[in-house]
Order: structure tokens, then sequence, then C-alpha cells
């Protein structure tokens, strides 16, 4: 019920609609809560609207968090030997 | 698909696991309540759980809308499709809830009502278009997610002066909720609820932003993540609230900031408050009455709301005896604490609201067979 998954704009359509891709399957949302959108913006979409936007920039800062604690932990476990 | 695959990479989820362990203190309790339906999905379907240490335990809140409707207003739908003769249209979920004498809408459809599944409020709407001689109800459900979108369907249906489209509003909120358990006396009696620090809901934080939860930080002296709904999301929102709790801090942190912003979709958060106000009290399945805890459709859109077209009476109608939905919502017991677990209540045929929803603590037991708990 609450789920909603990323969705990538392909087309701007009248009405404040727009064509979604989701991973390969295109889909007609309403993107009437979210302005300014432009095509390639990506969007969180749930129950046929897109509820928000997505920063990429910010989801690869989180997995830059994530992929620098397995180097972190790599080091430490190599400082302590075999 | 592309900011999904990269948060299931299972090699960062072990990483995660071990920093985790690496950081706990063996002394301290870490028991922490994700609020989220979606979240509770996301720790059975990948066995979170498993992968902490026992002192870290999660405890699954009354974030899915469905599993904390109560029964009476289950019963209204059921009486407005039966008795009203309305093409009642609604979200997938909510068609096997069981209201009284277990008598769901997809029963009341098998019956001949006219029950009709949605997937957006939009639909609704296009079925009312296109019925014109019908009275089209929408069934409307769901935090503060699938409000906006009841908005803009009502909005659009004043716009275009429909006459035979009305909306059942049943839209609640969650800051009321989580207020609601840590308040709850049941709680502070018993003394057991070891509520640590809150995940904080992904896809409602979107539109209501991170602020609303910063008073439980300051108030309750809770630390609370905000978290998205991948594995490695809630791994890290572990790991955050560990560190603050280790920390001594109570603060809101935002995990999910790929989504979730301070202010949240100012833009929905204006429409919503064009269309609804806040009813005075609520009655959530668990909960009991709760104050401000949903909203009502205003006055400016009377003739689109059905609970004043068709005369809907507020009933309340108590749960099965059986049924601990109350307990778990609460973070008070578990599933497996219930005697008609798995027996006289299963998915199939469910009888608490729990057993409905892939979101439901006791749907998400059965299914991916979590019949043991690190109580
Ligand atoms: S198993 Fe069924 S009856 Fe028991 S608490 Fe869960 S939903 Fe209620």
């Amino acid at each position: 019920m609450c789920l909603a998954i990323p969705a990538q704009i392909v087309a701007l359509l009248p009405d404040a609609m727009a064509t979604v891709d989701l991973g390969g399957v295109r889909k007609d949302i309403s993107v009437v809560l979210v302005d300014g959108l432009a095509v390639g913006d990506y969007v969180i979409l749930h129950t046929g609207f897109a509820l928000s936007r997505l920063d990429p920039e910010e989801a690869l800062r989180t997995l830059e968090l994530f992929a620098e604690m397995g180097t972190l932990a790599e080091a430490q476990r190599e400082l302590a030997g075999p | 698909m592309k900011f999904v695959d990269e948060f299931r990479d299972h090699a960062l989820a072990k990483t995660l696991a071990a920093k985790i362990r690496a950081e706990v203190r063996p002394e301290t309790r870490y028991h922490v309540m994700e609020f989220c339906g979606g979240h509770t999905h996301a720790i059975f379907r990948y066995g979170i759980q498993d992968l902490l240490p026992a002192n870290v335990r999660l405890i699954h809140g009354p974030g899915c809308p469905v599993c904390v409707l109560p029964v009476g207003r289950i019963d209204d739908a059921v009486a407005l499709a039966r008795d009203h003769g309305v093409i009642l249209c609604t979200y997938g979920d909510m068609l096997r809830v069981p209201g009284s004498k277990r008598v769901s809408l997809l029963k009341a459809k098998a019956e001949g009502a006219d029950v009709r599944m949605v997937y957006s409020s939009l639909d609704a709407l296009k079925i009312a278009r296109d019925n014109p001689d019908r009275q089209v109800v929408f069934f409307a459900i769901g935090f503060e997610t699938t409000t906006p979108p009841t908005a803009v369907a009502l909005q659009q249906a004043r716009a275009a002066d429909l006459k035979n489209f009305t909306v059942f509003c049943n839209h609640v909120l969650t800051p009321s909720a989580i207020a609601n358990i840590l308040e709850s006396p049941e709680v502070r009696r018993l003394g057991t609820l070891p509520l640590d620090g809150f995940v904080g809901p992904a896809h409602v934080s979107a539109v209501i932003g991170s602020r609303p939860y910063e008073f439980f930080a300051e108030e309750y002296e809770r630390p609370v993540v905000i978290a998205g709904f991948e594995p490695l999301d809630v791994m890290q929102a572990v790991l955050m609230l560990v560190r603050q709790l280790n920390e001594g801090r109570a603060e809101v942190e935002n995990e999910y900031s790929r989504v979730v912003t301070r202010e949240g979709n100012i833009k929905a958060q204006a429409l919503v408050a064009e269309v609804f106000e806040l009813r005075r009290t609520f009655e959530w399945r668990g909960l009991g009455l709760v104050p401000y805890s949903a909203l009502a459709i205003k006055e400016a859109f009377a003739a689109w709301d059905a609970e004043r077209r068709f005369a809907v009476p507020a009933r309340s109608v108590p749960d099965n005896k059986a049924c601990e939905c109350g307990a778990i919502l609460r973070g008070l017991k578990t599933p497996r604490d219930c005697k008609v677990f798995g027996t006289a209540c299963t998915p199939e045929n469910p009888l608490g609201s729990c057993m409905v929803s892939s979101e439901g603590a006791c749907a998400a037991y059965y299914t991916y067979g979590r019949f043991r708990d690190a109580g």
C-alpha cells in the first residue's frame, strides 16, 4: 500500500501528465503534485502520481557512504592481519 | 531498476551488518520501531532481523493503512456498496480486509455488489465519467502518501462539476499515531514497551518532510532516522540509530536524502490543506480513538463527500476477541503471541487486518516464515 518506486520521465504530456519508464515498462502518470519536471528526471511514483523528485546526486552520495564503509571494513580487516 | 538494485547489494548489506555488530554495545538495548509498513515488508522480505545482533530488535509499528482502519469503517464501505447500489472503488489491499462477521468488500462483490479495484484516485474519477447514471464512491484510505492524490481527484470532480462522484474519506496522519503510541496509558503502565528510537517513514516523509519528527526527538527524547524502503536503507538507518543511542543523542536524521527534504512537498501539502480539515477524533484499529489523527473533507467540497451524501453512520465495532492486532501495532506483542495465528487466521482467510496486507506484521511473519522471533 505504501510502496512507491522510482520512475524516469520520458515524455511530458498535456494536463499535468507524463509518461514514465519503469525498468522497461511505460506508463502514463499524473505529475500535478511536482512542479518543473523535465524529461530524464526521476520521480517517486505512487498510486499513479509522482509524489516527489528523486535527486540522483543525493542517491550517489548515499551509495558512496556505503562504499566507503566497505573499503573501511576491508582496511580494518587488513590491519588486523590474517 | 535504477535507484533500486544499487540499494539491495548483498555485499554491502554484509558490510553494514558488520559495522552494526562492531558498534553495538553488548550491555545496551536497541529496540527501534519501524513505523511504516513499507519497512516492515522490507525487513521480512530480506531477513534483516537475522543480520542484526540480538540486542538490536525491530518492532513493527502501525504504519500500514490497511491494518489500522477500524471494522466500523469497513462495514460502512460494505453498506455503501450493498445498500446504496453505488460503484465502490478502492485500492486492491482494501478488498480482503474483514469487517463484521468476516464480510469483506470482496465477499460483498461476490454477492453482487459493484466493487471495483482501482490503481489510482484518477481511475475512480474516470469510472464516474464513464458511468454518468451511476453513483461512484471512492473509498479513500491511507497515510500522507495517498492523501494528495485524493485531493487532486476531489478538485477535478469539483472543476468538472461531476454530480455522481464522492469520496469516502479515511485518510489518517502519521505523527498523531506515533504520539499516541508513545503516550498510550497501556504502554506506560506495562512499562514494557521497549522503544528506544524510530525508523521514520520514507514516502510519507517525502510529502510532509522531516520537520514533523523534530517534535518527537525533542519532546520524547527518541532519535528518528528517516529511511528509504530498500534493505540497505533500513540497515543504514539502524546503524545511524545505534550511533545516536550510543552517543546519547535524540535527533532527526535523514538517510533518505535522495527523496526526502526537511520541508517535504509543499505543493502537495497546500493542496491537502485546501481540501481537507482535521477530524477531532478518529478510531484506529488497535489504538482506539485518537484525537486529531485523521482528515475529513472540507465544507467547500461537501457535495463530493460520501459521508454527507449517504449519511454514513459512524459505527464503532469491536475487533474479533481473539485478534491481538492492537497489542501488535503498539509493539507490545508479536504475532506468535496470537492463539489463532496461522490456524484460524491466515493470509487466505484473515481474521484480523494485520494478516491482510504484506505490510502487516502477521502477514509478514506468515509469508516469510518467521515463526520464531528473537524475543
Ligand atoms: S494472527 Fe490474525 S487474529 Fe491474530 S493478531 Fe494477527 S491478524 Fe489478528
